[in-house]
């Protein structure tokens, strides 16, 4: 077939597939990384043991996450050079000195407090261990930092000049605080959290739902929910900063994102259409359900647009994104889990404070326990979706109106890509498999309530701990019923 | 402004050299105790070695990310070029450091630890294997055009020279492994690693005097340059200074000193590197695209320095103190 005998497509095929592969686990790494801090920060305070208990049980998904990434994002970093060779030789300068400086900043920094994080508890006081806990988290997310800066400086290449189709950097400010970075980064930053905290509020759900350490799990699921009242809501508005900038900088992914096919002037109202069916043949919609006026409001909250959206009919096909349908959706369902994860954090607020979240009463909430398990894999389709909204709407770009994803592939032979291709498709399905069966093997088995505490300091010795000895046995007598049920 | 371009892109090219040379090293003894797993008697020794590495290998392979990305940064064209020529041996290596990756924590939960066992010492060897063909095929020149990009074939890398390297690297992957485990275990596994320990000096020597008298005829400019006067004595030194430390290295082994024989390996592999350094500069692209013609502007360059210089040393205190926190006898420890 004409696709498997042509490099540029298999390259971006793979490359498809080993950053959609790849960003699964990142969001663990990052957001959980977050909680974790939370909760041995929370522990260092008030000496409960239990935080402490959370904090290691945690931990081991959080390491089976990681091994992950860390595997997945080799072949990232390699693969610009292997299969986008004319890219990375083009943009190298600043492309390059970015990816850099995530290694050296980011990636060393988590890579080297990991094993004291993990493996150190007994080795080095509980200060030094929150501070490896501390720099694991912020290495992770200095990662997202330099990596969207470099993904962003894509989208918006600004700060120096392409000569002969070469990258001329004139200031490392203004590419690195390239029009897109600062929300990219933030929207890509709560994104990672949001999804963590309605994982690990899923994962607490499914516990308090089948009676196994219900009270243990009804702390974790309220932590989740102090958080979740500002991360769900600040994420929708920066959400829709982040549809804004697309608006004024790049007209063709925006007209692929509403699958505009006619330009709608300035002045004008304009009517956002909810569903369709876009035609990519013949420059159309062949099915359509709009709202009058409604993308007026969304773009800038009033009727008239004040700029116009350019349709995709007013570029050459060579020159417009293409599959509008999978970026058209893909947008839309963003957007909705977004809204779902937003309305499931003000209901269960709501029963908090009506009080039937508290530990006795918390296993009689069924639905709303049961809507937190669905949630916990939304988080994943949003952040999926969210790029592929990014990485297809710009097309037929790799970097926005200058560099060709055409002109940016090696000259490879297909049947090189082609076998790594297949090879990278059949050992991460490997993977997948792998991790979901030994991740649902670590939540059955449910946290170890017999783990010694480590000693705090005298603090712990004199107030609190025969305050806390006490509501520590409930939970150890739960565990062992309920592991024979 | 003229120095200025002679001086960062050496300033880049040893830095390079740091990187790989701190990868080589400390990931070779993770990849050479993986590539021992595959002989190790039982699943009880197995978990030891495993848990030998299971607080650095992360920082370890880390070393690679950073020479990656700083090739990448300071030499586009060599990260480019290099990369799309090795394109076969270098998805060998990923695919192998993915096994070794997720085969530390996949195996610690299983059931059947057989599967997660072999992904272990198979994915090693299967990266150490890229890896040396890799670095074969570098040393012996990849074919460009002016311009620096690639004009050879698919399977220009598989030679009989690199296919020499490959199996020499492997060899030292396995005694630097050995020799750390010497370090971080006792008793019967202890005595187990000088055994393999003193085999793998010799298979060393082997492939390393291989190499030597093999390489000047891999490229002719290098033999112009290396058999000039003053340079031929340095490098004559290096063979002679590498006898002198397999020497002490096997005498070491003899008296079963436990820290010494990591100490002498890591001392050859300096000598090593040394010597593939002298061959290589100033290529960055053997034997066509010096340091010079590869490297990114010098304004690149100088903002880079500005900070991976400050970070260099940073990155090796954290290291060194992470090696500290877990330094003494691998124990039965784990997590959960
Ligand atoms: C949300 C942020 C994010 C995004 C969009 C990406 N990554 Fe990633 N990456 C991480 C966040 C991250 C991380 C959280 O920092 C990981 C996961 C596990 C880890 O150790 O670091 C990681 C691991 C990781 C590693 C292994 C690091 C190591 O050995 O410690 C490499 C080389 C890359 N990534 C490279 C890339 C490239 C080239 C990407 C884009 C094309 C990319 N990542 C997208
Ligand atoms: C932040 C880091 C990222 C960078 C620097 C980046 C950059 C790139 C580059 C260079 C390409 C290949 C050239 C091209 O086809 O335009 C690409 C394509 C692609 N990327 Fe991203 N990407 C990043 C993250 C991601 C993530 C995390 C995903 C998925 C969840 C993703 C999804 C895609 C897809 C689907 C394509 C193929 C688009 C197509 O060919 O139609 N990207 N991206
Ligand atoms: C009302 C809700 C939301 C809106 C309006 C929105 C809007 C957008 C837009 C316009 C983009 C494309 C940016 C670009 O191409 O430059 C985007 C990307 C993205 N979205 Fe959303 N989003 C919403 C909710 C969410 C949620 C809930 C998540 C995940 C939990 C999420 C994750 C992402 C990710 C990971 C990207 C790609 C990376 C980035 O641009 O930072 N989004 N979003």
């Amino acid at each position: 077939m004409d696709v498997f005998s042509n490099t540029v497509v298999l390259s971006r095929m793979q490359f498809a597939l080993t950053a959609t592969f790849h960003m699964l686990w990142p969001v663990l790494t990052t957001g959980m990384a977050i909680y974790l801090v939370v909760l041995e920060g929370l522990w260092l305070r008030t000496r409960n043991p239990q935080y402490y208990l959370h904090a290691r049980f945690w931990s081991k998904l959080y390491l089976l996450n990681f091994g992950i990434g860390v595997a997945t994002g080799l072949p990232m970093e390699f693969q610009f050079g292997t299969n986008w060779a004319p890219l990375s030789e083009a943009i190298g300068d600043f492309f390059g000195s970015v990816l850099g400086f995530e290694g050296t900043m980011a990636f060393m920094l988590e890579a080297g407090f990991l094993g004291i994080m993990l493996f150190g508890w007994e080795r080095v006081s509980p200060v030094i261990h929150y501070l490896a806990t501390i720099m694991v988290a912020f290495g992770a997310n200095l990662s997202t930092f330099w990596i969207l800066v470099a993904n962003s400086w894509l989208q918006t290449p600004t700060g120096g000049t392409f000569e002969n189709g070469k990258f001329i950097i004139a200031s490392y400010g203004e590419a690195i605080f390239n029009p897109f970075m600062r929300n990219s980064v933030m929207h890509m930053f709560f994104a990672t959290l949001e999804t963590s905290l309605f994982v690990i509020g899923g994962i607490s759900a499914w516990y308090i739902i089948n009676k196994r350490h219900t009270e243990f799990f009804a702390k974790s699921l309220k932590i989740v929910l102090a958080v979740a009242i500002a991360v769900a809501p600040l994420q929708l508005y920066i959400g829709h900063l982040s549809g804004e900038q697309v608006y004024h900088q790049q007209p063709s992914k925006l007209a692929a994102m509403e699958a505009q096919w006619e330009t709608i002037p300035a002045g004008q109202p304009a009517s956002w259409s909810a569903l369709a069916i876009p035609n990519d043949k013949e420059g159309k919609n062949n099915w359509e359900i709009s709202v009058p006026n409604a993308l007026g409001y969304i773009l800038e909250f009033k009727k008239d647009l004040s700029e116009p959206v350019q349709g995709l009919n007013s570029w050459k096909p060579e020159d417009r994104p293409h599959m509008i349908g999978l970026v058209y959706y893909s947008f839309r369902i963003m957007i909705a889990i977004g809204f779902f994860l937003a309305g499931l954090m003000a209901l269960s607020v709501l029963q908090w404070l009506r009080g039937k979240l508290s530990a006795g009463a918390i296993a009689d909430q069924k639905w709303l326990m049961r809507a937190w398990i669905f949630a916990a894999p939304l988080g994943y389709i949003a952040v999926e979706s969210g790029w592929i909204v990014r990485c297809v709407g710009r097309q037929p770009w790799t970097v926005y109106g200058a560099i060709r994803t055409a002109d940016a592939a090696s000259n490879l032979p297909p049947s090189n890509v082609l076998g790594s291709l297949s090879i990278f498709a059949v050992v991460y399905s490997l993977l997948f498999v792998s991790a979901l069966f030994f991740g649902s093997r670590i939540i059955r088995q449910g946290p170890n309530m017999e783990l010694p505490i480590p000693e705090v300091g005298p603090r712990a010795n004199i107030e609190v701990k025969p305050v806390e000895h006490r509501p520590d046995q409930r939970p150890l007598e739960t565990t062992q019923s309920s592991s024979q049920s | 402004m003229e120095a200025l371009e002679y001086f960062l892109p050496t300033v880049w090219f040893v830095f390079l050299a740091l990187f790989l040379f701190l990868y080589v090293m400390l990931d070779g003894f993770d990849l050479g105790v993986g590539i021992l797993s595959l002989t190790a008697s039982s699943e009880e020794r197995r978990g030891i070695l495993m848990t030998s590495l299971g607080n650095v290998w992360d920082a370890n392979e880390t070393w690679l990310v950073i020479m990656g990305g700083a090739l990448f940064g300071a030499f586009p064209i060599a990260y480019a070029t290099i990369l799309s020529a090795l394109y076969i041996p270098l998805v060998l290596m990923l695919l192998g450091l993915i096994f070794r990756a997720v085969a530390f924590e996949f195996r610690e939960h299983a059931e059947n630890k057989l599967f997660w066992n072999t992904a272990f010492g198979a994915g090693s060897f299967i990266a150490a294997l890229g890896q040396g063909f890799a670095l074969g095929s570098v040393i012996q020149g990849i074919r460009v055009d002016e311009a620096g990009h690639f004009i050879g074939t698919t399977w220009d890398w598989l030679t009989w020279q690199s296919v020499v390297v490959a199996l020499t690297l492997i060899q030292g992957y396995v005694l630097i492994g050995s020799t750390y485990l010497i370090l971080k275990t006792t008793g019967e596994l202890q005595k187990t690693h000088y055994g393999t320990a003193r085999l793998a000096a010799w298979t060393t020597l082997i492939g390393a005097v291989l190499i030597t008298i093999t390489v000047p005829t891999f490229f002719e400019q290098a033999r112009d340059r290396l058999f000039s006067t003053p340079q031929v004595y340095i490098f004559a030194l290096i063979p002679l200074l590498g006898v002198l430390l397999i020497y002490l290295l096997l005498r070491s082994l003899q008296k079963e000193e436990e820290v010494a024989p990591f100490v002498w390996t890591i001392l050859l592999f300096l000598l090593t590197f040394i010597g593939l350094g002298m061959i290589i500069f100033p290529y960055i692209i053997p034997t066509q695209i010096t340091i010079y013609q590869g490297a990114a502007n010098p304004s690149s360059l100088v903002f880079m320095l500005t900070f991976v210089g400050v970070l260099i040393p940073i990155m090796l205190f954290y290291n060194i103190y992470n090696y500290l926190v877990f330094r003494g006898k691998v124990t039965e420890e784990t997590y959960g």
